[in-house]
């Protein structure tokens, strides 16, 4: 499974957004699709468990969170760079 | 992080000043009878100070959120509910210059503000949403060119004296609550029906009535970037550094009248430490470490503020929430401080050391936007944000 495809079953899962989540673009903009502050917290740890990384501080912002795409692209870069490490 | 504070040039203080000084003679009329504070307001605009956010090439004066804030200080140690007023115009202010991106209505709107002294509204309350302003009930309805709105807004402060209401809603009739807009409607483009009284136990004079909201306007008017980035990349920030500004100068003033008392009384008894005297440097302490949170949120602010990334960080939002919370508890503190030290003369009305308008309006602080709330969302960012310990940054 891809991916964006694990980031989009943890938004299906925590995002609590008020839509079905099939119906959100990879870069469909979360927030205009009911994404509160506080669910992008419970996204944020559930995806920290779920690949087993931690967002570094720098990645803590609403860009991060804007859409399917994003995410999985942040969880690729910090993925990337722990491997490296 | 290397931020040279700008000193508030001593024209814009004067200015500042000279309105305070206006507000100040009116303050205990305003908070008595609970009307807005027309002398103050009309001292401000007298003084171009309404516009001074405004860029240059409009007219404006190119201000810092720092001098803004300064002005809401020297405001706040003269009547709450005046700086009250005016740090929410500016908030409004704010929204309207950083997110209304090329908008030419805007932008002549700006103009006017210059032009005009305008006041600027706001009204994100609406029953049914729980107190959380990033959620609307309310649809904007758009047809055409045209754009109407009906709000049940429980609280708009000023509603009936401003020139313009900035007003949210959802951005369209089938958007989930969180998805915003923020549209400026003008006087005359809208009616207030009066539903809700404002008879407070403090900023009285703020006038926050509530009313049912009836719209119609050109769609230009609404601002073209969703209210979630303006109210995370500059509302909530402007808001509580604006406010902050302003308790910090309700507390200030607090700690003079106490001072006067002690030193009132250190004359009469040379040679005698007065009793009030060791709290008076209690309370001393404490206002600085007010000023202290305030002046770091701002210098933290203007060096973030070119920059949407770090306006809508965490580290960023969880230093303004502090901010918040820890002036309004503390403003508190102090004031009761103070209320110690006047003794019976500071807690009746219309003496030099009277405290109760002080201790009255600055109650408020720990409740526009509540205090819980804010310790809520903090506590859930604090559940992924690291925080930074270094002591400079």
């Amino acid at each position: 499974m891809s991916t964006a495809e694990t980031v989009r079953e943890i938004v299906a899962k925590h995002g609590k957004l008020p839509v079905d989540v099939g119906s959100i673009a990879d870069d469909g903009d979360l927030y205009s699709a009911g994404l509160s502050s506080f669910a992008s917290v419970q996204l944020m740890l559930a995806i920290e468990e779920e690949f087993d990384i931690e967002f570094p501080e720098t990645m803590l912002n609403r860009g991060t969170f804007a859409s399917i795409s994003a995410i999985a692209k942040a969880v690729d870069t910090i993925c990337a760079e722990q491997q490296a490490a | 992080m290397n931020i040279v504070t700008k000193a508030v040039p001593a024209d814009l203080s004067d200015r500042a000043r000279r309105a305070a000084k206006v507000a100040g003679e009116f303050a205990d009329a305003v908070d008595r009878e609970g009307r807005f504070p027309r002398e103050g307001m009309d001292a401000l605009k007298g003084e171009r100070l309404m516009s001074i956010q405004v860029p240059g090439e409009l007219g404006g004066e190119d201000a810092s959120m720092q001098e803004i804030a300064e002005v809401c200080a020297i405001l706040g140690q003269a009547c709450a509910s005046t700086a009250m007023t005016y740090a929410m115009h500016q908030i409004q202010v704010a929204s309207i210059v950083g997110y209304s991106g090329d908008s030419a209505w805007h932008a002549d709107f700006l103009r006017r503000l210059c032009d005009e002294q305008v006041l600027i509204a706001s009204a994100t309350s609406e029953a049914g949403i729980g107190g959380n302003l990033r959620n609307s009930v309310c649809a904007i309805e758009v047809g055409g060119d045209t754009v109407r709105l009906e709000k049940d807004a429980t609280v708009i402060s000023y509603g009936e004296m401003a020139d313009a209401i900035l007003i949210t809603s959802r951005a369209h009739k089938d958007a989930p609550p969180s998805d915003q807009v923020s549209t400026l409607f003008l006087k005359g483009q809208y009616t207030l029906e009066h539903t809700r009284d404002w008879d407070t136990l403090g900023m009285r004079g703020t006038c926050s009535d509530g009313y049912i909201f009836r719209g119609e306007a050109p769609k230009e008017q609404t601002l073209p970037r969703p209210f979630a980035e303006i109210a995370a990349e500059s509302m909530l920030a402007v808001s509580h550094l604006l406010w902050g500004a302003l308790w910090y100068g309700i507390a200030a003033d607090a700690v003079n009248r106490a001072q006067s008392f002690v030193r009132a009384a250190a004359r009469r008894q040379p040679g005698s430490t007065p009793p009030g005297a060791l709290r008076l440097a209690e309370a001393s302490s404490l206002l600085q470490q007010v000023k202290g949170n305030v002046v770091a949120g701002l210098r933290q602010f203007e060096a973030a503020k070119a920059d949407p990334d770090r306006l809508s960080a965490m580290s960023f939002a969880v230093a303004m929430n502090n901010v918040k919370v820890g002036t309004s508890q503390t403003i508190l503190t102090i004031i009761n401080h103070c209320m110690l030290i006047n003794g019976i003369i500071g807690y009746k009305n219309g003496t030099p050391y009277s405290l109760g308008r002080h201790l009255r309006d600055a109650h408020s602080a720990q409740l526009m936007i509540s205090n819980d709330r804010i310790l809520g969302n903090t506590s859930t960012m604090l559940l992924v944000h690291k925080q930074d310990t270094s002591l400079i940054g």
